[in-house]
């Protein structure tokens, strides 16, 4: 039992420090790249941009309807073939972005479509422009009605950061395999590396909660 | 004339829904546009700030005449900062204070930097009696407080004209009083105004024409008194009558 112990608490940091430099900016950056190109694309089909809205439909049809780990294998494995070689981790950037992006798209379109259209006419009546009401009205509102489901999106997305092990990124997953492979403890390794995720997950929920009280501050009666 | 609308024509899938619309307002008037319900007030309204695009028809502004299917984007945006809108539904913007409704568009849209739109917004919200209420968001304000701050963002534009669509219907009976109140006193300011609205007993006391409509088209237009007391047409006297009949047996 105490060698159980001894073996948790020495792996402990050699699993958390992965998690510290890959798993957390893995998730920070592609998350971040996620966003970026979710408002974009979803102002893009709210506005119904012709032509553009077809590409963005094909697109999250198919990050949607694929899986990741497929996505994965593609970028990594698949596209050396025509030439095109990318490391590791920005292949993994590269991938998650996309593929999130494609989901958050979506969420934040049907945000979008929840501000009643009376806002727009209002600050048309008061002479702002289509972009200017989007910016300043439309779009903070639409972001407040989405945060709780794009926060939902990057916790899962911590978790499936552990697929990037299958394309050699050296995150916590993997390194936990290693640390089995030398040890033999599988059960003590494997629960250890799930209480890491779960440590990262809880904080992101507390941090949800606290996004969500400080943006709600217009929604609250007085 | 300050605004004055010629030949209006809009359909909707095919069904028209204003048949060669004419009116004028004259800076100053206090102008009621009375009608049942489906006669076409608020698309004439929505036409005339170019939320809807009239199929045809003029409009002559400050002098100037235009096509009212052939405005520029410009031209709309120009037309737009001199008047100004009250919707039945408030849509105030959620997400800003009272005093952010009412200073939004002369930031954003206007260039006004933020210290002088403050203290146009406070002016403008004194004007409607919220000031103690400047930091409430919508949310936080009764239906009557919103569409005064409604008022007030309209107000701080310092319009030529305010178009009013019904801007009680939205209201519980007994906070149309605060809203009346406030555009009553516009009225004897001189503000120019065009309101739609079923408050008969308002637009009595308070307006100088009275615009009727039906079916798309207006039946009769002309000076209060003499449509309430003479009107031309019989259906202007039924429909006059009628909702005053039908506001006198609520009352009793
Ligand atoms: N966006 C629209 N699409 C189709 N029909 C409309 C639309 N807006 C109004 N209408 C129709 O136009 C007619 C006039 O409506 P409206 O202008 O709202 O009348 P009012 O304000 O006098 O009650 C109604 O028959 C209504 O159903
Ligand atoms: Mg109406």
């Amino acid at each position: 039992m105490s060698n159980v112990w001894t073996l948790f608490l020495e792996s402990f940091p050699k699993i958390l420090l992965p998690g510290l430099t890959m798993t957390i900016p893995l998730t920070a950056i592609s998350f971040f790249n996620a966003l970026v190109i979710a408002v974009i694309t979803a102002m893009a089909v709210y506005a119904r941009v012709p032509v553009l809205t077809q590409i963005i439909r094909a697109y999250i049809w198919i990050f949607r309807g694929t899986p990741l780990l497929v996505q994965l294998f593609v970028v990594f494995y698949g596209l050396p073939k025509v030439g095109v070689l990318i490391n590791p981790f920005p292949a993994a950037v590269i991938v998650f972005s996309l593929n999130e992006g494609a989901y958050c798209s979506e969420t934040v379109r049907a945000a979008l479509e929840a501000v009643p259209v009376g806002q727009f006419e209002a600050g048309y009546c008061v002479g702002m422009s289509y972009l200017q009401v989007m910016r300043r009205t439309v779009l903070p509102q639409a972001m407040r009605t989405a945060f709780p489901p794009l926060s939902n999106s990057l916790i899962s997305m911590v978790k499936d950061t552990s697929l990037a092990a299958n394309i050699t990124v050296t995150e916590m997953f993997m390194v936990t395999q290693r640390i089995v492979a030398r040890t033999y403890e599988p059960l003590v390794l494997y629960i250890e590396v799930g209480l890491i995720y779960l440590i990262f997950s809880t904080a992101l929920t507390f941090v949800q909660r606290w996004g969500e009280k400080r943006l709600s501050a217009y929604l609250k009666r007085g | 004339m300050l605004l004055e609308i010629k030949g209006l024509c809009k359909s909707f899938h095919g069904q028209q829904v204003l048949k060669n619309v004419d009116l004028s307002v004259d800076s100053g008037d206090a102008a009621v546009i009375l009608g049942p319900s489906g006669a076409g007030k608020t698309t004439l309204l929505r036409c005339m700030n170019f939320l809807e695009t009239a199929d045809s028809g003029e409009i002559t502004f400050g002098g100037v005449t235009r096509q009212l299917n052939a405005m520029t984007k410009k031209e709309i945006r120009d037309y737009r900062m001199q008047t100004a809108f009250v919707f039945q539904n408030f849509n105030l913007f959620f997400n800003r204070t009272a005093l952010g409704n009412v200073t939004e568009g002369l930031v954003v849209a206007r260039g006004v930097n933020k210290k002088t739109a403050r203290q146009i917004g406070m002016e403008a919200l004194r004007h409607v009696g919220l000031a103690d209420h400047a930091d409430k968001y919508p949310h936080q304000l009764s239906g009557g407080q919103q569409q005064r701050v409604a008022i007030a963002r309209a107000l701080a534009a310092k319009p030529k004209i305010i178009f009013f669509d019904e801007p009680t219907s939205a209201l519980d009976p007994e906070l149309t009083g605060e809203v009346l109140g406030v555009m009553r006193r516009l009225a004897s300011e001189g503000m120019t105004m065009l309101i739609v609205t079923h408050e008969m007993e308002f637009a009595r006391t308070v307006s100088n024409r009275i615009v009727f409509m039906e079916d798309g088209e207006v039946v009769e237009a002309g000076e209060t008194r003499r449509m309430f007391t003479n009107p031309l047409k019989e259906r202007t006297a039924a429909f006059l009558n009628t909702t005053q009949n039908v506001r006198l047996e609520e009352e009793t």
